[in-house]
């Protein structure tokens, strides 16, 4: 798959799960049956033009809250993306992962994270995970009966970009209410863009907690990424062109591999594809 | 991991997951999900 086709398909499924148009133009949020339903990437449902639900933030709200049980139907949801998908949602279909690959095409150095400062970063989002989206509420709660959805809280720059700019922008009575969550949140956001500019996808690489639960799956997915061990000149330009500096020839059912096809673009044997499960490596 | 096993262990999960998601909406658990997504979450956007 071509970059350019990446970028369509990105674009378009950003458009596409942000479609409600009138809540831009009216700082309102959309209200339809859609909203019920979860979409397989991070995309704050209070962003005015959202018209599904955030999985991280439909799973915080049913841990946070006692009485409830287990959350089946957002548990359900997870797992049935993750099996089908793995991290193909990252690389294809999130609007914030769309972000942070435009920051990094703008003209500056590009830094390579050594490895022994890249590799614990990596298991940041699953602590994230472990603890702010499932640890905290379930224990938070457990105790006051209510729980705040941390991660979404004190974390998530999608919500912040997505959700609370264009809202603020949009209704002069939430502008009133700023005070120094939102001023966190903004410095948070602030430092993932600067840093995205000079290395690529940083959020999803070490904190984002649903790219660390689609990796979990990557191995044992229905779509994957297939390495034609016979046909491999290796020239390694696939894993210098990597952008999760993962090396397809050697893990291509990596837990860090998005399936962004840039590898299949540069491959000059045309040995990487992406396809629904096969024999082979990984 | 085989083809065979490999596809039969998606097919299982998915089964799985959507007999997961079933059982949510049988106890209406997509109304929660609705009533979070469908109201400006304040702490989502750093107000609450």
């Amino acid at each position: 798959m071509k970059v350019r086709t990446q970028r369509l398909i990105q674009v378009a499924a950003a458009a596409v799960m942000n479609g409600y148009a009138v809540g831009f133009a009216e700082g309102k949020i959309f209200t339809g049956p859609s909203k019920a339903v979860c979409v397989p990437v991070l995309n704050c449902y209070s962003c005015p033009g959202a018209l599904g639900a955030c999985p991280i933030g439909a799973l915080q709200a049913a841990f946070g809250s006692t009485g409830r049980g287990v959350p089946f139907y957002v548990l359900g949801t997870l797992l049935l993306f993750g099996i089908l998908l793995g991290r193909l949602a990252c690389g294809l279909l999130c609007p914030f992962g769309l972000i942070q690959d435009l920051l990094h095409r703008i003209p500056s150095p590009k830094l390579r994270v050594p490895k022994k400062i890249d590799r614990p970063l990596r298991w940041l989002k699953y602590l994230v995970l472990a603890v702010m989206v499932v640890g905290l509420p379930l224990v938070v709660a457990a105790a006051n009966g209510y729980a705040p959805p941390f991660f979404c809280e004190f974390l998530c720059p999608a919500g912040t970009l997505e959700a609370g700019l264009p809202l603020l922008a949009l209704d002069p009575r939430l502008q009133a209410q700023i005070g120094w969550l939102f001023n966190w949140k903004l410095a948070v956001l602030v430092a993932i863009v600067v840093l995205a500019v000079f290395i690529h996808r940083p959020f999803c690489r070490y904190l984002c907690p649903l790219g660390g639960l689609w990796g979990l799956f990557n191995r044992f997915s229905l779509v994957q990424l297939k390495w034609t061990e016979a046909t491999c000149v290796h020239c390694e330009k696939c894993a210098r062109a990597c952008p999760m500096v993962v090396d397809p020839t050697k893990t291509p059912a990596s837990a860090e591999c998005i399936r962004c096809t840039t590898c299949t673009s540069v491959c000059p044997t045309d040995s990487l594809h992406l396809r629904i499960h096969d024999r082979g490596r990984g | 991991m085989a083809k065979g096993r490999s596809i039969a262990l998606v097919v299982a999960v998915a089964v799985v997951a959507v007999a997961a998601i079933v059982w949510g909406l049988a106890q209406g658990e997509a109304a929660v999900v609705y009533s979070k997504a469908a109201r400006i979450c304040l702490e989502c956007i750093g107000i609450g």
